[in-house]
């Protein structure tokens, strides 16, 4: 392994995933370093959130491998990736907090899986989760007390409650109005800069994506097509890449996957 | 390839015997995972408390009511059909055994499938299509144990339970009809019972039932698990397992009852 390597904290070497007969990703190669903001842009049904599912193993592939911190992960069973999952946070779509528990059962519930801690410890952790997240005050509420946008940041304040090395973010703006959307590009990136913790997020919004990320990638027909610093895309001539610039704001009102329900 | 007519249909029963299939090989994976799960560390104590509270005393009711009509319409027929034999004084022994081998044990796991079965998939299925299942396991927390273990466990402990408590009251439905329709005394009731019902009918009725929760509890979750399709498709995860549960419970009731006669 190579100096360069050793930086590679996400890699996707040739993914190919399929539902059924219908092929998703045809080989999707990309490689994340320690410490960026990668986003990965694409239109609805791009396939960009089961691309990042594959990288927390949510999901493994029909071909092709994974390496999260060096390690492949492509075919490891569920018991396996317990460790590893500790390490990588996830921010879901729906925030996807359980709604049978308030909120501070909901940010406690890794730190109860994982760490022997007294309950004081516990509460000192969920509070500074909330804090970091700019929620204080609620942790007695259920979840279906609470706005759209307060869920997506207690979905963050419970991703990062174990301290991961990565936070994945599955459109974490989508479904928010602007000044949420601003509020939860300024979280990722102050997370990334307090933390100095690796961040993946999948969008199709351009504002989130410009505004916060290192390096960019477009993924479309289940390829990466094209990859740069932010200012390199803005700026690229690639013909999918201006289409999807130009496009975008026509795709905006249509939601980039099937309503969870 | 040109395609030889009728084709699509045998390929369409091709993939619903793949999906099948399929579907079998993730059960019993699923099985194996909740088995190694319940030796792992950070047991699930408190949900599998919750859960017997829910399935088991949650059921009660409907359970009751349906041992004691069944106890109570067993002994009208068996009066009429004994009667004509002059033997109707031995409603009792009929009664008694036909609850305690057969009827307590899948009437009440009928009852069951239908009111938990349904309610775990229901659960489990919304959980998955909200992506609260990819949550517990994106946190390296293991669905397996923190789901379907509590619930599983869960049910083959109150089947057994709710059996008993059926079996007693449909032999009080029983002797109620004996005395009212046929003048059989409460005591000879009890008393044909008790010399014709023997411990081994008792065991292997309640034995049963082990079988009958676990099934129960783990098709539910499995279709809960499998659910895709929002919201329609929780609806129709959970018919799919209120089916599927009857079914299996009664055909597992018939070899069951071959193995424990055999024994």
């Amino acid at each position: 392994m190579s100096a360069a390597d050793a930086e590679v904290v996400i890699e996707l070497r040739g993914v190919h995933k399929a539902f059924r007969r219908h092929e998703v990703l045809r080989g999707v190669d990309l490689r994340i370093r320690r410490g960026e903001t990668y986003t990965i842009l694409g239109g609805s049904g791009s396939g960009k959130s089961v691309c990042l599912k594959h990288m927390i193993g949510l999901l493994q592939p029909d071909r092709g491998q994974v390496f999260i911190l060096g390690r492949d992960i492509s075919r490891a069973s569920e018991e396996a990736l317990i460790p590893l999952r500790t390490e990588l946070g996830m921010v879901f779509q729906s925030a996807a907090l359980f709604d049978s528990l308030s909120v501070y059962e909901n940010v406690a519930y890794p730190l109860r899986e994982h760490r022997d801690w007294p309950e004081a410890r516990i509460a000192e952790q969920v509070a500074s989760c909330l804090e970091a997240v700019g929620l204080g005050g609620v942790e007695r509420k259920l979840p279906a007390e609470l706005s759209g946008g307060m869920r997506k940041r207690v979905g963050v304040a419970r991703g990062i409650a174990l301290e991961p090395r990565a936070i994945l973010y599955d459109e974490p703006t989508t479904g928010l109005d602007p000044a949420n959307q601003r509020r939860i590009g300024d979280l990722i990136r102050s997370l990334q800069q307090r933390l100095g913790v690796t961040s993946v997020i999948v969008t199709h919004e351009l504002e989130l994506c410009f505004g916060i990320s290192d390096r960019v990638a477009l993924l479309q027909d289940g390829r990466i097509c094209a990859e740069g610093t932010a200012e390199e895309m803005r700026r690229s001539a690639h013909p999918g890449v201006r289409a999807f610039l130009a496009g975008v704001q026509d795709a905006r009102d249509t939601p980039s996957a099937p309503d969870p329900g | 390839m040109k395609r030889p007519p009728g084709g699509r249909a045998v390929e369409g029963v091709g993939e619903r015997v793949l999906d099948a299939v399929e579907s079998f090989g993730h059960f019993a994976a699923l099985a194996g995972r909740v088995f190694r799960a319940a030796r792992r560390p950070r047991f699930p104590w408190r949900d599998t408390l919750r859960q017997i509270d829910a399935i088991g005393t949650q059921s009660l009711s409907i359970v009751l009511i349906t041992a004691l009509f069944t106890g109570m319409v067993l002994a009208l027929q068996t009066g009429v059909a004994l009667g004509r034999f002059g033997a109707k004084l031995y409603v009792g022994s009929v009664v008694g055994l036909s609850l305690a081998r057969e009827l307590a044990p899948v009437l009440t796991a009928l009852m069951v499938s239908g009111r938990v079965g349904a309610g775990i998939t229901a659960e489990l299925g919304a959980m998955q299509v909200t992506e609260q299942v990819d949550a517990i396991r994106s946190m390296g927390a293991d669905p397996a144990q923190k789901l379907v273990l509590p619930r599983v466990l869960a049910a083959t402990l109150a089947l057994p339970l709710l059996t008993i408590l059926a079996g007693l009251l449909g032999a009080i439905g029983g002797g109620l009809i004996a005395r009212a329709q046929f003048g059989i005394t409460a005591n000879f009731y009890l008393r044909t019972i008790t010399n014709t019902v023997t411990v081994e009918d008792f065991l292997s009725g309640v034995g049963k039932t082990l079988v009958f929760g676990w099934i129960i509890a783990m098709v539910g979750c499995h279709q809960g698990l499998r659910t895709s399709g929002g919201t329609v498709g929780v609806g129709r995860a959970t018919t799919q397992a209120v089916v599927l549960a009857s079914i299996a419970v009664l055909v597992s009731d018939f070899f069951l009852t071959q193995l424990l006669l055999a024994l």
